[in-house]
C-alpha cells in the first residue's frame, strides 16, 4: 500500500526530472555547438525566461512560505511577487478578459510594452510641462527614491500570456502611485494596495490591504480607515481597468486628464514622500 | 615544491601522451583509413569538448566549475540558516558523529576541504580543546600527594600548548568570507586558517596532514578521482582521509519520501529563504548523480587509501567514508 502511494510522488519527481534535463538538454547541445561559456541561469526550460515549472503542492507550499517570509520582512519584496504570483491564477484569467475586451488592453496584449529605464526617454520627459503625467511620474521616481527597473521577474505564472499580465501589473504599481498621489512609505503603499485590490481581485493585494495597517501607528490608520481607505476602495471600484492603459503613449497628457479619464479621484489628503521607513 | 615538481611532471606527460595520441590519429586520417573524424576530437581531451553532469543537465567539465562556483557565492550568505532549515537541524548531527569518529587528538593538523563555513574546523577545535582539557585533569589529578613544588614542575606548559590546527580550504571565496566572520563572532582567533584551494590541486605540499576531511563538498567536484588522489598526497603516512556525503537510501520507503521531500520541498526553502530557487535544484540533483556507497569506497581504495569502510546515517541519507594512508 505504501508502495503504490509513493509511486505518484515519484513519477511526479521523475517526470520532473526529466523535464528538466529534456528542455536543459536541448539549450544544452545548442550551447555547445556555439562554443559559448556564457555562464548564468538565462537558459530556460520553460514557457519564458525566468519560468520555473512547479507541482501544485510546491505553490501551495510557496505561497505559504512566501506570505510568512513577506509578513515577516516587509521589505522583501521577492517574497510578496512569489505570493502574487501563486495566489492570483483566477485574478489574472479575469484580468486577461477585462484587457481582450478593451481595445486599448488588447493593443497591450499583442504589442507587449515594457517599462523599464532602457526604455523610457527620461529627457523628454524631464522637458515636459509640470502638470502632465511623465514629468510628475519622474518627480515620483526622484522623491521617493526608486526605479523602475527593481521590480522582480515572474517565476511561477504557467502561461505566458498571465505572466506578462502579472509583469505588467508590477510595473503599472508605480505608475499607480503617481496616478493616485501616493508615495512610497507605508500609509501610501497600503492606499495604493486598497486600491488594486478592489481594481484587480489579485489575493496578494487583499491580504497586503488587509495586514498592511497593522504596521501602521494610530494617527496613520486613522487617517487611512476614515479618508485614504475608502477612496481608494471606491475608486478602485469604479475606475477603468489601469492596465488597460498605454501609459508609454501618454507621457504628454496632463495628470488631472488621465485621472478624469480613468474616472479617478484626486486624493482627499496630500502625503508627503518622507524617509521610507517611517511608518 | 615537490608537489608543483611532480604536478608539472604529470601534465608534462598527460601532454606529451595527448601529442602522441592526436600525432597518430591525424597520420591515421591523412593515410586515408576510415576512422571516424571525431576520434581525433575525442582523442584531443579539451575540457570543453569532455561532457559532465551539473545535476540533472549536461555541460561541458569547463562550465561544471564555473557553475558550480556560481551556486556557491549566491548561497553563502545563508547557507547554514538553510542547512538548519532543510534538515531540520540534523546535519549538526551529523558532523558531531564525523568529530566523534574522527576522535582527534591534541596537536593533530585537520585539512577541512571543501570547508566553507567552517563547520568541522570549528568542532574539531572544540573537541580537541576538551580533549586537552580532560588530559590537563587527569595529569594534575595524578599528582595530588606531592608537594607544590613538584605540582607545579609537573604543571603541563601553560604557554605552549600542543598545537592543533585547522586549516579551511576552499575554493569559493564568498564561503571563505563567511566562515570567517563566523569565526570571529564565535571569538575564535587562532587556530585556524582559511586558504583559497581547489580540491582536484591542493595549494600544500606531501604529506603535511594528519586528518583531511570533505564534507558535502566532494560531488561538486569535476574530477572526484583527482581530489582523492591529491588526498592521498597531502596526508602524512598513517593519516586518514574523512568523507561524510549524502548517499543512496536502500529502504524503498524511505527513499520514496526522501525523494519526494528533496523535491518539492528543497527548492521551495530555497525560494522563500534564500531567493534561489534554482541552485537548491542544482543541489538536490546533484545528490542523485553522486555514485552511491560501495562505488564510492571502490573509488577510495583506488586512489591508495587502505581500510575503508562507511558508516550509514539516518538510513543511508547520509555516509561517512573512511580510509587510511599507510
Amino acid at each position: 500500500m505504501w508502495h503504490r502511494l509513493s509511486n505518484p510522488f515519484l513519477r511526479l519527481n521523475q517526470r520532473q526530472g526529466s523535464l528538466t534535463s529534456k528542455g536543459f538538454k536541448a539549450v544544452r547541445a545548442h550551447r555547445l555547438h556555439t562554443g559559448s561559456a556564457e555562464l548564468t541561469y538565462s537558459c530556460y526550460d520553460g514557457l519564458y525566461p525566468g519560468h520555473i515549472q512547479t507541482t501544485s503542492f510546491q505553490k501551495a507550499l510557496l505561497a505559504v512560505g512566501s506570505g510568512v517570509a513577506a509578513l515577516q520582512n516587509p521589505y522583501r519584496h521577492d517574497m510578496v511577487a512569489v505570493l502574487g504570483e501563486t495566489t492570483g491564477h483566477l485574478a489574472l484569467l479575469n484580468l486577461r478578459d477585462r484587457m481582450r475586451n478593451d481595445p486599448e488592453g488588447y493593443t497591450i496584449l499583442t504589442e507587449r510594452p515594457r517599462i523599464r529605464l532602457s526604455t523610457l526617454d527620461l529627457e523628454n520627459m524631464a522637458s515636459l510641462p509640470d502638470g502632465s503625467f511623465g514629468r510628475e511620474y519622474l518627480r515620483f521616481l526622484e522623491d521617493n527614491k526608486v526605479t523602475p527597473d527593481s521590480r522582480a521577474e515572474v517565476k511561477f505564472v504557467d502561461n505566458e500570456e498571465l505572466a506578462y499580465i502579472m509583469l505588467r501589473y508590477r510595473e503599472v504599481h508605480d505608475l499607480l502611485h503617481t496616478l493616485l498621489g501616493m508615495p512610497t512609505n507605508m500609509l501610501g503603499e497600503v492606499a495604493v494596495k486598497w486600491f488594486e485590490a478592489a481594481q484587480t481581485g489579485l489575493p496578494m493585494c487583499a491580504l497586503g490591504a488587509v495586514l498592511g495597517p497593522l504596521r501602521l501607528n494610530s494617527s496613520r490608520l486613522e487617517s487611512l480607515f476614515t479618508s485614504l481607505g475608502p477612496w481608494a476602495l471606491q475608486n478602485g471600484r469604479r475606475a477603468r481597468c489601469v492596465l488597460c492603459i498605454f501609459y508609454e503613449r501618454r507621457w504628454e497628457q496632463s495628470l488631472e486628464d488621465l485621472r478624469q479619464e480613468l474616472n479617478i479621484e484626486p486624493p482627499p489628503v496630500i502625503l508627503r514622500a518622507s524617509n521610507k521607513r517611517n511608518t | 615544491m615537490a608537489a608543483s615538481l611532480r604536478l608539472l611532471v604529470r601534465r608534462l606527460a598527460r601532454l606529451s601522451h595527448r601529442s602522441i595520441t592526436s600525432a597518430a590519429a591525424n597520420v591515421s586520417w591523412r593515410s586515408g583509413c576510415c576512422l571516424c573524424p571525431s576520434s581525433s576530437r575525442c582523442l584531443s581531451d579539451a575540457a570543453e569538448d569532455r561532457s559532465t553532469h551539473f545535476g540533472f543537465e549536461t555541460v561541458s567539465e569547463a562550465e561544471k566549475a564555473k557553475r558550480v562556483y556560481k551556486v556557491f557565492e549566491n548561497v553563502a550568505q545563508k547557507y547554514d540558516i538553510m542547512n538548519d532549515a532543510m534538515s531540520l537541524g540534523v546535519h549538526r548531527l551529523w558532523k558531531d558523529m564525523l568529530l566523534h569518529a574522527m576522535h582527534p587528538q591534541p596537536g593533530a593538523r585537520l585539512l577541512d576541504v571543501a570547508g566553507g563555513t567552517g563547520d568541522i574546523s570549528f568542532r574539531f577545535l572544540d573537541y580537541v580543546y576538551y580533549q586537552q582539557e580532560r588530559q590537563k585533569r587527569r595529569a594534575t589529578g595524578s599528582s595530588q600527594s606531592l608537594s607544590w613544588q613538584d605540582i607545579s614542575d609537573k604543571y603541563p606548559d601553560e604557554d605552549r600548548p600542543q598545537e592543533s590546527r585547522a586549516v579551511v580550504c576552499d575554493i569559493n571565496k564568498e564561503m571563505l568570507k563567511v566562515g570567517k566572520q563566523r569565526a570571529e563572532s564565535m571569538g575564535i582567533i587562532s587556530g585556524v586558517s582559511w586558504v583559497v584551494g581547489d580540491a582536484e590541486e591542493l595549494p600544500f605540499d606531501d604529506d603535511q596532514f594528519d586528518i583531511y576531511t570533505i564534507a558535502f563538498g566532494i560531488r561538486n567536484v569535476t574530477h572526484i578521482n583527482q581530489a582523492l588522489q591529491e588526498a592521498f598526497r597531502v596526508l602524512k603516512p598513517g593519516g586518514r582521509f574523512m568523507c561524510l556525503e549524502f548517499s543512496k537510501v536502500t529502504n524503498p520507503i524511505l527513499a520514496s519520501l526522501y525523494d519526494a521531500y528533496s523535491f518539492q520541498v528543497i527548492p521551495v526553502l530555497g525560494e522563500v529563504i534564500a531567493g534561489d530557487w534554482k541552485s537548491y535544484q542544482y543541489l538536490v540533483e546533484s545528490i542523485r548523480k553522486f555514485p552511491d556507497q560501495e562505488e564510492f569506497k571502490g573509488m577510495i581504495e583506488d586512489a591508495g587509501f587502505c581500510c575503508v569502510q562507511y558508516f550509514n546515517f539516518t538510513g543511508g541519507v547520509v555516509a561517512l567514508h573512511s580510509g587510511f594512508k599507510l
